[in-house]
């Protein structure tokens, strides 16, 4: 058996591939935070919750409608944006003129209300959620067993990420939002919807982390708490990456997703703490955050 | 920053008022236990303490802590631990405790004022996350179940806490030292450089201040306040767990503070009761507190965002009690 460091490869690679899935997570998530923050400049603390509502309104689906995985694959990320938006135009608006720290401590209370509601009703345990039958099974890659379904969210992952980029960077529409995110009341004057592009904005980072949450559902478990722990590491991931750049939520992302795989097979009790003391170290070297541009 | 902070006390109207409440309330106090439930109200006058401490940041200083159940959570582990590991008596635990608290204060401080705003709010999360994570690992907390069986000792060698009253007594005294401590603070010459950065950072800046540092001290003196309620919980309560380093705890204490009123001074401490009271009903109703508190929390974000006390202030006090919700 091949060794790196006293480690056999096959284990190292597959905390690598599992640090791979987690970063893919962290990617989409920190994507969705970005992309909301850069127009509305509210951190979306829900970003977590409707990670979970995403899971959860495809488990139900699947367990009380008989609607798949592939269907869902389109209907979760409908409904949490068709949410997302609900909830903008109801109350996040209203926010806008005040401190943004308002916008964290409304969307707190959100995801305390959304994950107590499902809480309430399927208690803590997780419920599995099984991979679609296409592509259930592992290949073999010679060096070591890939799960097909992981490398599926893998690759989903990264043409979600580069699809959102790409719209943000090069379609008409993104240039309105990175215009809007410059000088609102100017592209206003143009003649520019800025309330819709805010609603916009806001129900495409909810769907975002819905269809994350769809993708996540067979790899983890389905329950009320899968948003909340993981949120927090993705606001570290933020503080890391900085929130000036897109591509830089989703390199940061992938980055820390790889950096926690390796902790796992050199030193396992601090995989948990890796991303935070990197955070720190950030802090201490790099203020700003490893992409960032703002203070 | 400015905005968070709607209330300026000053007027003549909202000082009499002020101690009025205050002489009212320490009266109330000190008869309380005689017709409330007293280990309620020492709970309830811990949590009040942790939401002034949580306050002398966020109301004076305008610094947003996502992380301030650290400080509340470790000096409970640090109290309890030395009191039933070493034998120390409680004072000692307590101050242990305390010191605990303001160094983690010093750490979290020290990364967190290097950024501002909503990324202060989430370094301070993301450190309070770690250190939960390490509490959930190291050995002296005893993982899920907490340090357990702590006992409450004999205070100075003469007063025996194990009498409910004797440890009613004591925490109302330590409740009311904290709490005037951060009086003191607040109304100090530091504590007016406080506001100032509070309100313009830059202004605070281009005067000569090292702002800086006035934040981290006032960082460590709120964590090392929330550090003293926290200890003299798990003394009361005779144990230390996981549930008070949580996120949840620090959402909380910022719940007593919106509640009560953000920047008052009697404000935190009718939010902690208003949110210890509910807690305590919703308890035996069945009726998930994670969902009343977030209700809560959304219904004072859109349209309360002065709190019950701060709210008072602005109705009956006039203009001048009020700066400016243009909200």
């Amino acid at each position: 058996m091949t060794m790196i460091f006293g480690i056999p490869i096959q284990a190292l690679l597959g905390q690598l591939l599992v640090g791979l899935i987690n970063g893919s997570f962290y990617a989409m998530l920190s994507l969705g935070l970005a992309v909301i923050f850069g127009l509305l400049r509210i951190i979306n603390f829900a970003h977590g919750a409707l990670y979970m509502l995403g899971a959860f309104i495809g488990y139900l689906l699947l367990v009380h409608v008989g609607i798949g995985y592939w269907p869902a694959l389109v209907l979760v990320p409908l409904a949490v944006g068709l949410f997302g938006m609900v909830v903008e135009r109801a109350a996040l608006s209203r926010l806008y003129r005040i401190d943004p720290l308002y916008g964290l401590l409304f969307t707190f209370g959100m995801a305390l209300v959304i994950e107590g509601v499902f809480r309430f009703y399927y208690g803590v345990s997780g419920n599995p959620y099984a991979v679609p039958a296409l592509l259930a099974g592992g290949t073999n890659l010679g060096f070591m067993f890939l799960p097909n379904y992981r490398g599926w969210v893998v690759l989903a992952s990264l043409v979600v990420c580069i699809g959102t980029w790409l719209l943000i960077e090069k379609t008409r529409l993104g240039s309105y939002l990175r215009a809007a995110t410059e000088n609102p009341e100017l592209v206003q004057a143009f003649g520019v919807n800025v309330p819709l592009l805010l609603t916009l904005t806001y129900g495409l980072g909810a769907a975002l982390a819905g269809l994350a949450g769809i993708l996540a559902a067979p790899v983890y478990q389905v329950s009320p708490l899968m948003g909340s722990d993981l949120i927090i590491v993705v606001f570290a991931v933020v503080v890391i990456g900085g929130m000036g750049s897109i591509l830089g939520a989703i390199v940061t992302g992938y980055m820390l997703g790889l950096a926690e795989g390796l902790t796992k097979v050199f030193y396992p009790e601090a995989s948990n703490l890796v991303v935070f003391v990197i955070m720190a170290i950030v802090l201490l070297l790099r203020p700003a955050g490893l992409f960032g541009r703002d203070a | 920053m400015s905005e968070l902070t709607l209330q300026e006390r000053g007027t003549a109207a909202s000082v009499r008022l002020e101690w009025g409440l205050v002489a009212l309330g320490i009266a109330a106090l000190i008869a309380a236990p005689f017709f409330i439930y007293p280990i309620f109200v020492m709970k309830m006058l811990c949590f009040a303490l942790f939401a002034c401490a949580f306050n002398l940041l966020l109301g004076y200083t305008g610094l947003l802590s996502f992380g301030h159940a650290t400080f509340f959570g470790g000096a409970a582990y640090f109290c309890a631990y030395a009191v039933k590991a070493w034998g120390w008596p409680p004072e000692a635990g307590i101050l242990l405790g305390m010191g605990g608290a303001a160094l983690l204060g010093l750490v979290m401080g020290f990364l967190a004022i290097r950024r501002q705003g909503i990324y202060f709010a989430m370094i301070t999360l993301a450190l309070a996350q770690m250190f939960y994570f390490f509490c959930v690992q190291a050995p002296f907390t005893e993982g899920e179940d907490g340090i357990q069986g702590v006992p409450r000792g004999i205070l100075f060698g003469i007063l025996d806490l194990n009498v409910t009253m004797n440890m009613y007594y004591v925490v109302l005294a330590i409740f009311l030292i904290g709490v005037f401590a951060i009086w003191r603070i607040v109304n100090s010459p530091f504590g007016m450089i406080l506001r100032s950065i509070r309100e313009n950072e830059n202004r605070a800046i281009s005067l000569g201040y090292s702002v800086g540092r006035y934040k981290l001290a006032a960082f460590v003196m709120s964590a090392a306040l929330a550090g003293l309620a926290g200890a003299t919980k798990a003394i009361v309560f005779q144990f230390a767990t996981l549930t008070d380093v949580t996120w949840q705890m620090s959402g909380e204490v910022i719940l007593m503070n919106l509640l009560g009123g953000i920047g008052t001074m009697v404000g935190p401490v009718v939010g902690a009761g208003l949110v210890v009271g509910l807690e305590n009903t919703l308890a035996t109703s069945g009726f998930p507190v994670t969902i009343a508190t977030g209700l809560i929390f959304m219904v004072c974000v859109l349209i309360f965002r002065r709190g019950i006390v701060g709210e008072i202030y602005a109705r009956w006090l006039g203009p001048a009690a009020d700066g400016g919700d243009k909200g």
